[in-house]
């Protein structure tokens, strides 16, 4: 059968068609019958991916492992030294610990910036040529989660929920260009950050006569009712800013926190924060625990770490010391933010056996990827 | 060529794009099964079929999680990927070149139109750099899957449609 008429007017035909769906769903915007055959249709497929990606995830992180054999020796060899100045905190631990408890329920109470995460798994990445960077994950509307939701990990701002099925969801990352947030600066100026897919994020200051500068921290400025964006979650640091004339709107470009290359485990902000943290978050910087070389034999009270005495909780409490005292100084007039430190002072996400766990203002416990292994 | 295997062929290769390889995050844009399962069909069943089964793995594409594009945009560019490469049946009989070099022209002008059709459709996410970088990776990518997918498929497709009709 070759070109003849008769395939050139069912090629027409079903050219046709596909533009009027495209007609139809541009105009009735993501919702109606459009909106509930995605719904539809992330019920049903979504489990499949689950399953998929439940098979195919020891195979990936197998091969992940292979491709850093060379940067891994340097990192057991830091690990090493982590390690042995690690066991000799461990025997002041025992004197801690009721502190830590005591200043811990302190902290709880008065803590701002208390979600409520349900936490996921990223289970498959978009494949549309490259042009989209939308993830499903595996917590839908059983789960409690709704369209426009906060996405967030240890790192930082992940992304907003889209399509909700019942036990996946699809993720507008961060990255994505048609991923907006407004933003805040430590000193309470208000800025738009945009995704620029693989390259830094855009940024764009509101106020003609605000300034800033590479290093500083941003984090989300919170929307109306909280709903997309909670307020306070770390987005990440200027990295470049231009040089505007007076009057002019500065821009600049944002590196994110999260490194959306390996994005594993994720938290879904169901129950936005009852005050908005806004700058307190951005006050207190802490180094991350892959930061070697701040572990001081002498931990004065760590600030948060779960008392559970495990392994992983002891590197982030070490990882804290430091923090610590910025954390009970953080009424100082002048946050101040080191460009080398990174924030994160928001609820880690670590998976727990309860199922919606209060989060506890840890920062980032080696929540995914390259970090996993200070655990072990 | 039975339904239920195309069905099963084409979903496959939606969740073998989205769990394995866009994951793998390689630069440009990630390799497309789909499109090699469309063509590979397309070079077995002609333009009509390759046609059909264009626009229905092309609207799998759409709906499927985690995509979030209009509905129908994918269909429309498959629908004429899967016409174009089923046009070259009779000559991809005997030369596999042929079908990989179709193959290959098939994933560039697919990651192209699809580009263009979001410049079109105003998606604030394409843009000439964006089709820029990601067109050449998506041929590479292709061509590279393209000998363990399309012969393995059109044979499979081959032995469940043994009377083929010759005009």
């Amino acid at each position: 059968m070759r070109d003849n008429r008769r395939t050139r007017l069912v090629l027409a035909l079903l050219l046709l068609t596909a533009f009027t769906l495209i007609t139809l769903d541009y105009r009735a915007n993501g919702g109606g019958a459009f909106g509930s055959a995605r719904r539809t249709a992330s019920s049903w497929f979504g489990p499949v991916e689950r399953v998929a990606a439940d098979v195919v995830r020891p195979v990936r992180h197998a091969v992940q492992a292979i491709g850093s054999i060379g940067s891994n020796s340097a990192k057991v060899r830091d690990l090493q030294k982590q390690v042995s100045s690690l066991q000799q905190q461990l025997r002041n631990i025992p004197f801690d610990e009721h502190r830590v408890d005591e200043l811990d329920k302190l902290l709880r109470e008065s803590r701002v910036g208390q979600y409520k995460l349900v936490y996921a798994q990223v289970i498959a990445v978009a494949a549309a040529d490259g042009f989209e960077w939308t993830a499903t994950i595996d917590a839908g509307s059983m789960d409690g989660l709704k369209p426009d939701m906060t996405v967030l990990n240890g790192d930082g701002l992940v992304g907003r929920t889209t399509i909700v099925g019942t036990s996946t969801s699809t993720v507008l990352l961060a990255i994505d260009p048609q991923f907006h947030v407004g933003v805040q600066l430590a000193d309470g100026q208000t800025a738009v950050v945009s995704g620029r897919q693989k390259a830094d994020m855009s940024l764009e200051l509101i106020d003609p006569s605000a300034r800033v500068k590479p290093g500083d921290g941003l984090v989300t400025r919170g929307s109306t009712d909280q709903t997309p964006f909670v307020a306070g979650v770390q987005v990440g640091s200027v990295v470049s800013a231009t040089h505007p004339l007076a009057g002019e709107v500065q821009t600049g470009s944002v590196k994110p926190y999260v490194d959306f290359s390996a994005l594993d485990l994720v938290g879904v902000v169901v129950q936005p924060p009852r005050t908005d943290p806004r700058d307190a978050l951005l006050a207190s910087p802490v180094p991350t625990v892959t930061v070697t070389a701040t572990v001081t034999a002498s931990p004065t009270a760590p600030a948060s770490a779960p008392a559970s005495g495990s392994t992983q909780s002891l590197v982030t409490r070490s990882a804290t010391s430091s923090h610590t005292a910025a954390s009970t100084t953080r009424s100082s007039p002048k946050p101040s933010i080191k460009p080398s430190s990174k924030p994160s002072s928001q609820p880690s996400v670590t998976p727990a056996p309860n199922p919606t766990p209060t989060p506890n203002p840890t920062p980032a416990a080696p929540a995914a990827g390259s970090t996993g292994g200070a655990g072990g | 060529m039975q339904l239920g295997l195309v069905v099963v062929l084409v979903l496959l290769a939606a969740v073998v794009n989205s769990v394995v390889l866009a994951p793998l995050d390689l630069p440009g844009s990630p390799p497309n099964v789909l499109l090699l399962v469309v063509a590979a069909l397309a070079l077995v069943l002609g333009p009509v079929g390759g046609a059909f089964i264009g626009f229905f793995a092309g609207l799998a594409a759409d709906v499927l999680p985690p995509a979030d594009h209009l509905i129908g945009r994918y269909a429309l560019v498959l629908c004429l990927i899967g016409y174009l490469v089923g046009l070259l049946r009779e000559e991809a009989r005997d030369s596999v070149l042929l079908a990989l070099v179709s193959v290959a022209i098939a994933a560039g002008v697919a990651t192209l139109l699809y580009g263009l059709l979001g410049g079109v459709l105003s998606d604030g996410r394409v843009g000439v750099h964006a089709l820029v970088t990601t067109v050449p990776y998506s041929i590479v990518y292709d061509v590279i899957l393209a000998p363990f997918v399309v012969p393995w498929i059109m044979s499979l497709a081959r032995r469940t449609q043994p009377q083929v009709v010759h005009k």
